[in-house]
Order: structure tokens, then C-alpha cells, then sequence
């Protein structure tokens, strides 16, 4: 493999603090992260996961994390609250891939009434047993799908579906040396794609 | 008496872009003469086939008067000898970031699974700008889709109104087969049959109307996702160095 970016320095401190969250995606992104393969050897020592698929923690640690990667659109009212609560502890917030940046696949429902959405879904004829879902565990639908820089400010995104993962090893490399990447600059042309 | 131009006089007429001399001759646009002098200018709606009509604004540039600076689309802009403009500025490449990224809230550009991705001219231009987000707040506006036709689509949710395939199915095809009309926000791609649908038209998978989407728009059925990614025009080289696909 090429590395195409600086490598990480070799005895950072503290740790970067990363925590990650599916919204209304398909994982897909974390995929993508994982796929900066070897390099996550390298990351071993300098980063920590907090909150995060990855380590099945529910709750934002209240040290602060240093990069917040938000995964999908918001759905539903429980992704306004987790996005929320990123929001507040996060120093950077990325907005990562499709559904993220602009709803993505989830909000090619956007052009239909919710109502009808729920009608054809579970009241349609030929289903068995039809019936809305109401269990109180489960979070009620927002009208629009809605991409995450609509209801919180986002610092920094990483378009494509899913961001390659050149783009991830380019933002976490970044941040270890205290650095703001420039996606639009510093990135080549495959590894900011949109789709 | 003869008012034209010596050849040799006309040929040596310049303006000024980004500090660079470019020669024209008379009746050349500012599009025309920086293309023909292999510099670059970001565009949507322009094509060297058709007359230009200004509508996307991506190819706005500034030009220096005695009255300051003002923005100007270089497509419409006649070349004068002494012009002085500004394409490649941060502001000037900001405001173009701007519009693209207008384009993709006000449409429903999906391009993660649009076929015409990695050879769409909407996509190549925002990542010629360094479109990294859309900024706005999505319109999200409901469009239809016209599938009526067994050869061809049409999908006005990526229609960006640039009216290249109205001139290329008048001019080209001779079949003046598509209009724009409505206003405002409610602005759209009609087709021109007694249905509105394209099956009761005139329109055929072959028509350069389809070809020239810059979008993906219009296109031929049955042939979605025929180049690998990878291999798609501008997987790899930026829309200006490709400017004989535009």
C-alpha cells in the first residue's frame, strides 16, 4: 500500500480521543474507516475510541473528544439527540459521507408525507397482521430526513458514499499533529469523492 | 468603407485574464478565446456547439472598470482588446462554489447512485471548485420522473435547467422537442408532445439532446452504470483537463 500521507508521529500524547455513531446510515462508513488497514496498526498508540459501534459504549465520555465522526442523516428524534449530545462534547465534529452531508438514500423519502410513508409500510393490503409500530422504545420519525449541518454546526465533512478511506487516514493523521485538514486541497481527487 | 479588422490586426488583439494575455479575434467571446487558448473556465450551460445564453452563471469572472469591479459570465462577455478580468481568484472561486453548491439544494442530486456519476459535468465542476459540503439548506423539491418512453428517461430531479438539450433537439436534432417552462422555484423541463410524456414525443435514445446532459437528466435506458468506476471520465482528471468533453 502507498501511503500517500505523512505517518503518524511516533510518540504523540495524549491519545486522540475519537467517538463515532451511525445515524440514519448503513455502517458503510465505518467500513470505510476500517479500511485504512495497516495503518490502523499505527494508530494503536495514538488514538482511543470513546463512544462508538466499535466499542459498544452508549454514553459520550465528559472528558471531551477530540473528533466526533457522525455517520448518516437524521431520521428520527434519538439521531437529534445523539447528534446533539456529539455536538457538546466534540472539539471536531465531521459530518462523514452521503447520508451525513445531505440525507443521502434515507431522504429520497423526503418528497412523501411521513403519514403515507407509515400506510404503505404497515397498513398496506396483503400484509399479515398489519399494525403500526408502537413500542415506546421506539423513536418517533422526523418529517425530512435531514442532513447533520442542518440542526448543528459541523466543522468539517467527508464527502463520498462512502468516504474513501484515504480521506480517513488523511483527517485522523491530521488531527494526531494538532492540524486541521483541508479536504478540498490536500486531498486527491479520488479520495474526495461523492460517490 | 470596410470596418473590419485587418486579419493581422484582428489577430493580435488581447485582454488580460489572471495576467495572462489572450488573443482573440473579433466576435469571439471571453469563453471562447480562453478556451481557444487552453485556459480553463469553469461552465455548465456553455457549449462550443450552441449560441451562449448565460443561464448557470458558473463561468461569472470579474472584470475591472472605471466604475470598480463588477461580475460578468464569460460566456456571454464579447472579448474587447484591454478587458482585465479575474477567473481563478478565491473570491471569484468562492462565489462559483457558491452557485454549484445552489445547484445540488435545489435539485436532488444523489450521487452515490446516479449513473452518470464520475461523467457528470455537475459533479466534475464542484470537485473543480473544491466543493466539499452543499453549505445550504437542502430543498429537497419533489420532481418527476418521465419513464414513458421504452428508450429514453428523463429525471428533473437532476435537471439543473441548463437548456443544452432544448438547443441540441432544435438545432441539432430538429425536433424541438423540449422547453423550459414555469418560473421561479416552480421552473422546469417540459417535453413537447399533446401528453407531456416522452413517449408521445419525438425524442429517440440517438438525439444528441441526450448525449449533451450535462447531468444526468436525460439518458438512454438499459444503459446505466456501463462504465466501471474507475474508469468514468473524471475518476482520475479534473474537468479542465478534459475540456473537449464540454
Amino acid at each position: 500500500m502507498s501511503l500517500m500521507f505523512p505517518t503518524a508521529p511516533a510518540s504523540p500524547s495524549p491519545r486522540l480521543r475519537i467517538a463515532t455513531c451511525s445515524l440514519a446510515g448503513c455502517f458503510g462508513c465505518h467500513m470505510s474507516l476500517l479500511d485504512i488497514d495497516e495503518t490502523l496498526a499505527d494508530l494503536v498508540d495514538l488514538i482511543t475510541f470513546d463512544r462508538s459501534p466499535f466499542t459498544d459504549v452508549k454514553a459520550l465520555s465528559e472528558d471531551g473528544i477530540d473528533i466526533g465522526l457522525i455517520e448518516g442523516g437524521l431520521c428520527n428524534e434519538e439521531n437529534v439527540e445523539v447528534l446533539r449530545a456529539f455536538r457538546a462534547r466534540c472539539r471536531v465534529l465531521v459530518a462523514v459521507g452521503a447520508c451525513a452531508m445531505y440525507g443521502g438514500v434515507p431522504a429520497l423519502r423526503n418528497g412523501i408525507p411521513v403519514a403515507e410513508l407509515m400506510q404503505t409500510a404497515y397498513l398496506a393490503d396483503g400484509l399479515h397482521d398489519p399494525q403500526l409500530p408502537r413500542d415506546p422504545e421506539l423513536p418517533p420519525l422526523l418529517d425530512k430526513v435531514l442532513p447533520v449541518h442542518e440542526v448543528v454546526p459541523v466543522d468539517l465533512t467527508l464527502p463520498g458514499c462512502p468516504p474513501p478511506a484515504d480521506a480517513f487516514r488523511a483527517l485522523v493523521l491530521a488531527e494526531i499533529a494538532r492540524r486541521t485538514p483541508d479536504i478540498a486541497t490536500e486531498l486527491p481527487l479520488h479520495a474526495r469523492r461523492f460517490d | 468603407m470596410n470596418t473590419q479588422p485587418h486579419p493581422a490586426e484582428a489577430a493580435a488583439a488581447t485582454f488580460v485574464l489572471d495576467g495572462r494575455s489572450i488573443p482573440f479575434t473579433p466576435g469571439q467571446t471571453v469563453m471562447q478565446a480562453a478556451t481557444a487558448a487552453g485556459v480553463y473556465v469553469p461552465h455548465l450551460c456553455h457549449h462550443a456547439e450552441f449560441e451562449p445564453v448565460g443561464n448557470c452563471k458558473v463561468c461569472s469572472m470579474q472584470l475591472d472598470t472605471s466604475a470598480g469591479p463588477r461580475m460578468v459570465t464569460a460566456c456571454t462577455l464579447p472579448a474587447r482588446e484591454g478587458l482585465v478580468l479575474h477567473s481563478e481568484t478565491p473570491a471569484v472561486q468562492h462565489d462559483r462554489q457558491r452557485l454549484v453548491q445552489m445547484l445540488f439544494v435545489e435539485g436532488n442530486h444523489h450521487c452515490p447512485f446516479c449513473e452518470k456519476s464520475g461523467a457528470c459535468h455537475l459533479q466534475a465542476v464542484a470537485y473543480h471548485v473544491g466543493m466539499v459540503d452543499t453549505h445550504f439548506v437542502h430543498a429537497y423539491p419533489p420532481q418527476s420522473v418521465d419513464a414513458s418512453h421504452p428508450d429514453v428517461w428523463l429525471d428533473r430531479n437532476r435537471c439543473i435547467l441548463c437548456e443544452l438539450c432544448v438547443r441540441a433537439s432544435r438545432e441539432i436534432d430538429g425536433k424541438n422537442v423540449f422547453a423550459v417552462g414555469g418560473r421561479g422555484a416552480h421552473t422546469t423541463l417540459l417535453v413537447n408532445s399533446a401528453s407531456g410524456l416522452l413517449k408521445d414525443s419525438a425524442v429517440a435514445a440517438t438525439d444528441r439532446a441526450l448525449s449533451i446532459c450535462p447531468v444526468g437528466a436525460l439518458m438512454p435506458k438499459r444503459q446505466g452504470f456501463a462504465m466501471p468506476i474507475g474508469a468514468r471520465p473524471y475518476d482520475h482528471a479534473d474537468i479542465a483537463e478534459r475540456p473537449a468533453d464540454t
